[in-house]
């Protein structure tokens, strides 16, 4: 196995730890107009993610920042390419984030709602746009002979990508209310099951018709054993869910996630970003990749590195342990 | 040709207002992250209230802060590919390294354990929490240290061949990318900068308060610390700077002449004051320098030889064929002037602070002030400074403030500006390290996007800073003394409120 190889499963790894845990966050955002029922329930929702979100986004940035070390070629290509798609995605992270630690540091009602709706359509319009993307790559987009992208920004809302978009946001609310379920005490709590329960069974119908539409346009077995962990875990999410499984119900949305981020993946290998006008102007894990030198400095790097950080990341989520409801949520405001 | 050059110039704009801005809070985080958890070390260690009250108003401000540092950092990881595509291409074998070092452990260190930090209050036992603070500033040194590193081989490239076959440079040796001495020294420079903008922006407020005579215990333990580390970093910057400035000298002949307005090469060279020139006949109408100073400050020695920009252009021309390899004079000429203009000032202040408010024991016995009093502004040992010009020197105190944030964001432009036409010098110039396929529109609607949301973004920035810092340090109550003593938080306080909540 080359080193570009294992920094092709790498990025994987990252952008799955990525969807992972700002799938859940994105999830949460949007839950907060779908699912609280008042100024302390969507502040009990906003805490569920306050300590941990920051740390998550960081899997963006590595993500990124790897991609541009391990595969330059690909990282430029795709950055340019997905250039409008991308800035929208930039300025909702922005606020995003200011949203979540600026919303409390005023008490007056109308800043805090103006932060709200900040918080829920910068999570949703991100949701939306990664799965976008992420199709988009499988799919092939218009790549010419030098590696640049040259297709329209509508090129890249096909139907096939839009339907990408509807997965990735239905799976993060299923993902997020799930997570809420498993964070929360009191009515909430219930709330968030029922409302998974519906989101789960949507999220099912669309990533099946996605990842199936995937696999008849460039799956191979590999993928195909993938696309059915996806189905199966995400059936057993639902399910789990239902039986008051929250633990259960959380796990296997997760593995969900992995598996549909491992089969796009396993439908693009050998090739990172595939050209629809020629399949010799693809990028290709050996094409687009950085020095032997360089990939082996990064393996170091993330090898050391990468264990630590889930460590210290999952020591995180072990010292907020505990469920919060509204009574854990002080009246007077910082 | 003309809609390249176009989105080359916006594509430039984009890089250097967004950067400027991020880089003003990003030493003030470096700082801030340190003192805070400076201070709140003095509260576990004394157990002083004044310590925790000092650590929970600091440490606000460092949040507000390091909120919009976090944000805008996003958009530097990113744009490097959205509009610098074919640079991407050229250097990732190089660049990209330091890049994901940085996320991988820098970023990770300061995302995790700042939510801790913020959250953990009454979640984790009182040295853990006080680590979680140190983490965050070890991860703001370490982050600065990788994208300086990254940045000096742009001014500086080692380590690396120009591989013809796949049209990039490819790297031989990161150590040497990480450890030359145009990254040491860079980094030095910043580094203490960062401490004296942080320092700077600590006494500013304790001034606004104690000339208001309000929260004074809390304000003069601080304006203490930040004073020392004002003068401390102050020296330090100035120190790092001519190291600095030593290796540009030799490295980029051409940045330090036009810093200069240095036209012609000669012995001896003046340090100029202050000068008109003119660009196209390439000389100067008004100069007032220091004769030899230049020299002695490019090498150690009065009567050196310092090249000229005249000269470099031809040497260069002769190296890299016909062309223009000037950068922006007046730009880097007055760049230069203002970052050292403004930081001089700051260590001034800072200086003069250190002295006017020194400790008991330098001072006669009728004029020591007492912890809660504001101290004195003593001239020599019995002469007081009256009411009227006291008031001055707070007045000014505060006004230093954004001086160290002009300084650095000069140096920026200085150095930036003062590499141009290269983007990584002597290898790739920045005209062709655009993105060929993003067209004008793009770049423009991006730059107007981004402008937009960091002028909305600073209003509500600095109208939040404005009111923590007028509020105050917070009163305490018993149950921010009383830390938990268990991992998660006590098991009696299962359902009382979260210490802190978004």
């Amino acid at each position: 196995m080359h080193l570009h190889d294992v920094w092709f499963v790498l990025i994987a790894v990252l952008w799955t730890g990525y969807f992972f845990l700002e799938g859940f966050d994105f999830g949460v955002g949007i839950l907060t107009k779908l699912l609280a029922r008042d100024r302390a329930e969507r502040r009990v929702l906003i805490n569920t993610i306050g300590p941990v979100w920051d740390g998550n986004e960081v899997w963006l940035l590595t993500a990124g920042g790897a991609t541009f070390a391990a595969f330059p070629e690909w990282y430029a290509t795709l950055f340019s390419g997905f250039y409008l798609p991308l800035l929208v995605i930039l300025v909702c992270l922005i606020v995003r984030g200011v949203a979540f630690e600026y919303r409390a540091k005023r008490p007056d009602e109308r800043w805090q709602r103006n932060w709200e709706h900040a918080i829920f359509w910068t999570s949703l319009v991100p949701a939306v746009l990664w799965g976008v993307a992420f199709a988009n790559i499988a799919r092939g987009v218009k790549i010419d002979a030098a590696k640049d992208y040259v297709g329209s920004v509508w090129d890249l809302f096909n139907g096939y990508a839009l339907l990408g978009g509807l997965v990735t946001l239905t799976l993060f609310t299923f993902h997020g209310a799930v997570f809420v379920s498993l964070k929360t005490v009191g009515p909430i709590r219930e709330r968030a099951r029922a409302l998974a329960s519906v989101a789960g069974v949507v999220a099912a119908v669309a990533a099946a018709a996605f990842l199936i539409w995937t696999q008849a346009h460039s799956g191979d077995t590999w993928s195909l054993v993938a696309l059915i962990v996806a189905v199966a875990a995400l059936a057993a999410a639902v399910g789990a869910n239902l039986a008051g499984r929250e633990g259960w119900a959380f796990a296997c949305s997760g593995i969900t996630i992995a598996a549909a981020v491992a089969m796009l993946f396993l439908s693009l290998f050998p090739d990172v970003m595939p050209s629809s006008l020629n399949s010799d102007w693809s990028l290709t894990v050996t094409n687009a990749s950085a020095t032997p030198y360089t990939l082996r400095i990064m393996t170091w790097c993330a090898g050391i590195a990468t264990p630590l950080v889930l460590l210290y990341q999952g020591w995180t989520y072990w010292v907020f342990r505990k469920r919060i409801g509204t009574q854990h949520i002080a009246e007077s405001l910082h | 040709m003309q809609i390249a050059l176009g989105s080359l110039d916006i594509a430039r704009w984009q890089f250097g207002i967004t950067t400027v801005y991020h880089f003003l809070f990003v030493p003030l985080t470096i700082s801030l992250s340190a003192m805070t958890a400076a201070l709140q070390t003095a509260w576990v260690r004394t157990g002083k209230d004044k310590y925790l009250q000092a650590t929970k108003f600091w440490g606000k401000l460092f949040l507000i802060n390091i909120a919009m540092g976090v944000v805008t950092g996003i958009v530097q990881e990113f744009q490097f590919g959205m509009n610098w595509s074919a640079y991407s291409r050229f250097v990732g074998d190089i660049f990209g390294a330091p890049l994901a070092f940085e996320a991988l452990i820098a970023f990770f260190f300061e995302s995790t354990f700042i939510g801790l930090w913020i959250f953990g209050w009454d979640k984790l036992p009182k040295k853990i929490h006080l680590g979680c603070i140190w983490m965050v500033s070890l991860g703001t040194v370490l982050s600065a240290y990788f994208i300086l590193a990254a940045n000096s081989w742009m001014q500086h490239p080692v380590g690396y061949h120009y591989n013809p076959k796949t049209k990039r440079a490819e790297l031989d040796d990161f150590l040497a990318v990480l450890t030359q001495n145009t990254a040491l020294a860079q980094f030095f420079h910043t580094m203490s900068a960062a401490f004296l903008t942080g320092a700077a922006f600590m006494i500013g407020i304790c001034a606004y308060h104690l000339a208001r005579k309000k929260h004074i215990a809390v304000m003069r333990s601080s304006l203490r610390m930040a004073l020392v580390v004002a003068v401390v970093a102050g020296a330090l910057t100035a120190i790092s700077g001519d190291t600095l400035g030593k290796v540009m000298f030799k490295q980029q002949p051409m940045k330090m002449a036009a810093a200069e307005a240095l036209w012609d090469g000669q012995k001896g060279a003046p340090f100029s004051i202050f000068a008109v020139g003119d660009v196209n006949k390439g000389h100067n109408e008004v100069a007032v320098e220091v004769p030899n100073l230049l020299s002695f400050l490019a090498t150690d020695d009065f009567g050196s030889y310092v090249g000229g920009i005249n000269d470099v252009n031809k040497a260069e021309q002769q190296k890299f064929g016909p062309g223009d390899y000037r950068p922006n004079i007046p730009v880097a000429y007055w760049g230069f002037r203002w970052m050292i203009g403004f930081g001089v000032i700051s260590i001034g202040v800072g200086a003069a602070g250190l002295w006017l408010t020194r400790r008991r024991f330098w001072l006669a016995p009728e004029h020591r002030t007492g912890e809660d009093e504001v101290p004195h502004l003593m001239l020599t040992r019995g002469l007081r400074i009256n009411e009227g010009l006291s008031r001055w020197y707070w007045r000014i105190a505060l006004l230093t403030m954004v001086f160290p944030l002009l300084a650095n964001s000069w140096g920026w432009i200085f150095t930036e500006t003062g590499r141009q036409p290269w983007v990584v010098y002597g290898v790739l110039r920045t005209k062709d390290a655009v993105s060929p396929g993003v067209s004008a529109g793009e770049v423009l609607t991006s730059v107007i996007v981004f402008t937009a949301l960091y002028a909305v973004l600073a209003v509500i920035e600095v109208r939040l800073l404005v009111k923590y810092v007028k509020a105050g340090p917070p009163e305490l109550t018993d149950d921010d003394r009383r830390s938990p003593t268990r991992i998660g938080g006590d098991r009696e306080d299962a359902d009382r409120p979260m210490a802190f909540s978004y």
